[in-house]
C-alpha cells in the first residue's frame, strides 16, 4: 500500500475511535447534569459518518439531523465548539442557542443539523441546487434516519433533486428503529434504496458498520455526483447501541431482540476495522494505544476549554434573530 | 380556591362525585381509557403511543386493553397522517392523534387547517370532522428552538379548530373526554410540566365543557386571566400579592377558543384590572387577544391600562443559563399585577418578590408547585 493510503485508511480508524472517545465521554459526563439538552449519541454508527464524508473535499456541504455529533467530528467540526454547545456556552458552534440538536461549523462545511425529522432534507437539496446553478463543484451529502424516509419531503426532495441532476449524496442511516418502533411497524417489507431508485437516484444498499465497503461506495457516488450523473443514495445499514435519546443503555425495555442486539454489537464498526488493519499490518497495540492517547488528551483538553468557558450574559440572548 | 369548582359539571343537586387523586397522566390515560371503551370508533394513533414509554405515560397499556387495530404507532409522516386521520373522521371514525411535541403538528399545518378546520363550512355542512390532536408543549433541558414551542395563537387563529389546554388533572380528563366527545377538531395542548401535577378528578366518563374558564382563585383587586402552566404560576404569584394587601383573582381560561371573554369579563368589573398571562409569544398572542377583547367590551371597568406576561419574541434558546430569563414565571406575575394595581415597588414589595425567587433551576418544573391542588 502506498504511503498516503495507509495513512488515510489508519486516520479513518482514528476518526471513527475519535468519535467513539467523545461520546463515550459525553455519555460519562451526562449525569452530572451540566450538559442540559436532550442528546442522540451514535455509538454503533461511525462507519456510516467516517465512511461516507471521508469521500467528500473541504469544500463540500453536509446536512444532518437529531443524531449529529458522528458527522459534525467527521467533516472537520471543531469539538470544543461542539463540547461547549451542549454545556450552553456561549462559546458553543450556536452560541448556546442550539444544543446538541443544532451544530453547525460552516468553516468545516457542516451546514447544520436541526431537530425536527426530516427539516433539513428539502435544506440540503436547495444546497445542491445552488451549487449546481452557481457552478461550484461541491457536492452535498445529507445525513438521516430509516424514520425520517417516511416523511413526504423526503419524496418531494428526492423527486427535484432527480429532475434536476444535483450533485447531492442521499445517505440513509438506517439502524431499523425510529425511537422504540422497529422499521416492520412503520413501513412494508420493501426495501428503502428500492424507492430511491424508483424516484430515480443511483442508489445501493450496504452493510453501514464496514468502513471499506462504505467508503468505496461513497468515493464512486461522489464521483458520479460531482461529474453530473445527479443524486446518489446509500441505504446503510447499522444498529444504535444507546438509547435513542440519552446516555444509556436502554435494552432492558425489551424493544429490541437480544440476539439482534448481540449481533450487531459483535459487528462493531470500530474493531472490525482495527482486526482488519492489524491483519494488513497497519496497526499493532502499541499504534492503537499512541492513537487512544492522543484522542483522550484531546478530548480532555477539549472538556477543560469548554467547562472554563462563560455561560452566555443574560442580555445576549436578544441578538441573531435578525440581521441588524 | 372557589367553592365547588366543579358546579359546573356536577351541579348541587346531583350527588357529589367519587373523586380520587391522581396526576396529569393518570388522569389523560383514564380519559382516553374511557373514550375508547366507551364508543368503539375511537381510535389512538401517534408516534409512540404504545411503545414502552407511552407517551410519557399518558397511553400505557391501553393497546393490551383495545388492541393493536385502535391503538397505534404511526410512521413519521405527520402530515399525511393527519389528512388520513381526517378521511377516517369524515367516514364515521373519531381519531385521537398524538404528537409528542407540538412542533411535530407543524408538518400537517396543511391539513388541519385547510382541511379539518374547514371541511364542515366549505361543503355547507354536510360533513364533519370529529378529530382530536394532542400537542405537547415541550418546556426544559434545552428543548430548544424545535421542541419547546408554544402555538395556541396559531391554532386559534384559525375560524374551525377549537383549541384547549388545561392544566389540573380533573380538566385535562374532562376536557379530553369533551375533545372527543366534540364532532369538530380540537387541538388539544398539553403544556409538559401539566403531567406531574397532582390534584382531585372525579372518577368516570364525564365531560367538562369546551370554551369555559374557571375560576381557581377569588380575589377582588385584579383579575388574573391566565392560559395553561402560568394559571400554575398565577397561584403562587397570587398568595405573595395577597402578603402585599392585593387580592388576585385568577381566571383559569382552559379553552384558548372558544375564548370565555365573559368570564373574563364578569371578574374585571368586580376587580377594575386585567393581567392576562400565557405560555406563548407576545406579539399576536393570546394576552393581545383577551387583552382586546376586555378592553373593546368592557372599557368602562377598566381603571387602569392591563398588562401582560408572556414569552419574550424570541425562539428558545436552548442553553439552560437562560431559561430563567427567557420564561417569565410567578415573580413576573407578581411584579406585573402590582403594576396594574398602581402599587409602587419599595423595598417590602421588592422582598416579597424575591421570595418568589425559586431555588429551582429554571429548566426543570419546580417541585412545589405539583399539587396536590
Ligand atoms: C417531525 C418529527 N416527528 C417526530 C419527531 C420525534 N423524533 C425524534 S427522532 C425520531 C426518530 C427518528 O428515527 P430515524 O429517522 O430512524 O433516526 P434515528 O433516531 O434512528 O437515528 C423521532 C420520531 C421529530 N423530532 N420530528
Ligand atoms: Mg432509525
Amino acid at each position: 500500500m502506498y504511503l498516503q493510503e495507509r495513512r488515510s485508511t489508519l486516520d479513518l480508524f482514528r476518526q471513527m475511535l475519535r468519535i467513539r472517545r467523545v461520546e463515550e465521554a459525553l455519555a460519562a459526563r451526562y449525569a452530572e447534569q451540566e450538559m442540559r439538552c436532550p442528546m442522540h449519541l451514535c455509538i454503533g454508527q461511525e462507519a456510516t459518518a467516517v465512511g461516507a464524508i471521508s469521500a467528500l473535499g473541504q469544500d463540500d456541504r453536509i446536512f444532518s439531523g437529531h443524531r449529529a455529533h458522528g458527522h459534525y467530528l467527521a467533516k472537520g467540526g471543531d469539538l470544543t465548539a461542539m463540547i461547549a454547545e451542549l454545556y450552553g456556552r456561549a462559546s458553543g458552534c450556536s452560541k448556546g442557542r442550539g444544543g446538541s440538536m443544532h451544530l453547525i461549523d460552516t468553516e468545516a462545511g457542516f451546514m447544520g443539523s436541526t431537530a425536527i425529522v426530516g427539516g433539513t432534507v428539502p435544506v440540503a437539496v436547495g444546497a445542491a441546487w445552488a451549487s449546481q446553478l452557481r457552478d461550484e463543484g461541491r457536492v452535498v451529502c445529507l445525513f438521516f434516519g430509516d424514520g425520517c424516509f417516511e416523511q413526504g419531503v423526503m419524496h418531494e426532495s428526492m423527486n427535484f433533486a432527480a429532475l434536476h441532476r444535483l450533485p447531492i449524496l442521499f445517505v440513509c442511516e438506517n439502524n431499523h428503529y425510529a425511537v422504540y418502533t422497529p422499521l416492520e411497524e412503520r413501513q412494508p417489507a420493501r426495501p428503502i434504496h428500492a424507492i430511491a431508485s424508483a424516484h430515480g437516484l443511483q442508489a445501493q444498499e450496504l452493510d453501514g458498520n464496514r468502513l471499506p465497503t462504505v467508503r468505496t461506495a461513497a468515493d464512486e457516488a461522489v464521483h458520479r455526483a460531482r461529474a453530473g450523473d445527479g443524486p446518489q443514495f446509500l441505504e446503510l445499514h447499522t444498529w444504535r447501541w444507546r438509547e435513542h435519546c440519552g446516555p444509556d443503555v436502554d435494552d432492558h425495555l425489551g424493544y429490541r431482540a437480544p440476539e439482534a442486539q448481540a449481533d450487531w454489537l459483535a459487528r462493531c464498526p470500530i474493531e472490525n476495522e482495527a482486526a482488519r488493519l492489524h491483519a494488513l499490518g497497519l496497526l499493532d497495540d502499541i499504534g492503537r494505544q499512541h492513537i487512544e492517547n492522543a484522542i483522550q488528551h484531546e478530548i480532555d483538553a477539549a472538556f477543560d476549554a469548554a467547562l472554563r468557558a462563560p455561560l452566555p450574559r443574560v442580555e445576549d440572548m436578544y441578538g441573531h434573530l435578525h440581521g441588524q | 380556591m372557589a367553592s365547588n369548582p366543579l358546579a359546573d359539571i356536577f351541579p348541587p343537586s346531583a350527588p357529589p362525585p367519587a373523586m380520587r387523586k391522581q396526576t396529569g397522566i393518570e388522569a389523560l390515560n383514564d380519559a382516553l381509557g374511557l373514550c375508547l371503551q366507551r364508543d368503539p370508533t375511537t381510535l389512538l394513533i401517534g408516534e409512540g403511543v404504545p411503545d414502552p414509554k407511552g407517551i410519557f405515560g399518558t397511553t400505557a397499556g391501553l393497546r393490551q386493553r383495545f388492541g393493536p387495530q385502535r391503538v397505534l404507532d404511526m410512521p413519521l409522516a405527520e402530515n399525511a397522517l393527519t389528512g388520513i386521520c381526517i378521511g377516517a373522521a369524515i367516514s364515521g371514525l373519531r381519531p385521537i392523534m398524538v404528537h409528542q411535541r407540538i412542533d411535530f403538528a407543524l408538518l400537517a399545518m396543511d391539513q388541519l387547517i385547510n382541511n379539518a378546520a374547514k371541511w364542515r363550512y366549505m361543503f355547507g355542512g354536510q360533513a364533519q370532522v370529529p378529530l382530536v390532536v394532542r400537542c405537547i408543549v415541550g418546556r426544559g433541558w434545552g428543548q430548544g428552538p424545535q421542541h419547546a414551542q408554544s402555538l395556541q395563537s396559531l391554532f386559534a387563529h384559525i375560524p374551525g379548530l377549537k383549541v384547549v389546554m388545561p392544566v389540573f388533572p380533573d380538566d385535562a380528563k374532562g376536557l379530553l373526554c369533551a375533545a372527543v366527545a366534540d364532532d369538530d377538531p380540537v387541538i388539544f395542548i398539553e403544556h409538559r410540566w401539566i403531567h406531574p401535577l397532582r390534584g382531585k378528578v372525579p372518577t368516570g366518563y364525564f365531560e367538562t365543557p369546551l370554551g369555559k374558564a374557571r375560576r381557581r382563585r377569588e380575589g377582588s383587586d385584579i383579575t388574573i386571566a391566565t392560559f395553561s402552566y402560568m394559571t400554575i404560576e398565577a397561584l403562587s404569584a397570587a398568595r405573595t400579592l395577597a402578603r402585599l394587601g392585593i387580592e388576585a383573582e385568577v381566571i383559569d381560561m382552559r379553552s384558548v377558543s372558544p375564548l370565555d371573554v365573559p368570564a373574563v369579563l364578569r371578574s374585571v368589573a368586580k376587580t377594575g384590572h386585567l393581567l392576562v398571562a400565557d405560555t406563548g409569544h407576545h406579539s399576536f398572542g393570546v394576552t393581545a387577544e383577551l387583552i382586546a377583547r376586555i378592553t373593546c367590551q368592557g372599557f368602562d371597568h377598566l381603571r387602569a391600562a392591563p398588562a401582560s406576561v408572556a414569552l419574550p419574541d424570541l425562539p428558545c434558546p436552548t442553553s439552560h443559563a437562560w431559561a430563567g430569563h427567557y420564561y417569565p414565571a410567578a415573580a413576573s406575575i407578581a411584579e406585573q399585577a402590582l403594576r396594574v394595581c398602581g402599587v409602587r415597588i419599595g423595598e417590602a414589595q421588592r422582598h416579597e418578590l424575591n421570595t418568589l425567587q425559586s431555588d429551582t433551576p429554571a429548566d426543570i418544573p419546580n417541585p412545589d408547585y405539583c399539587g396536590p391542588f
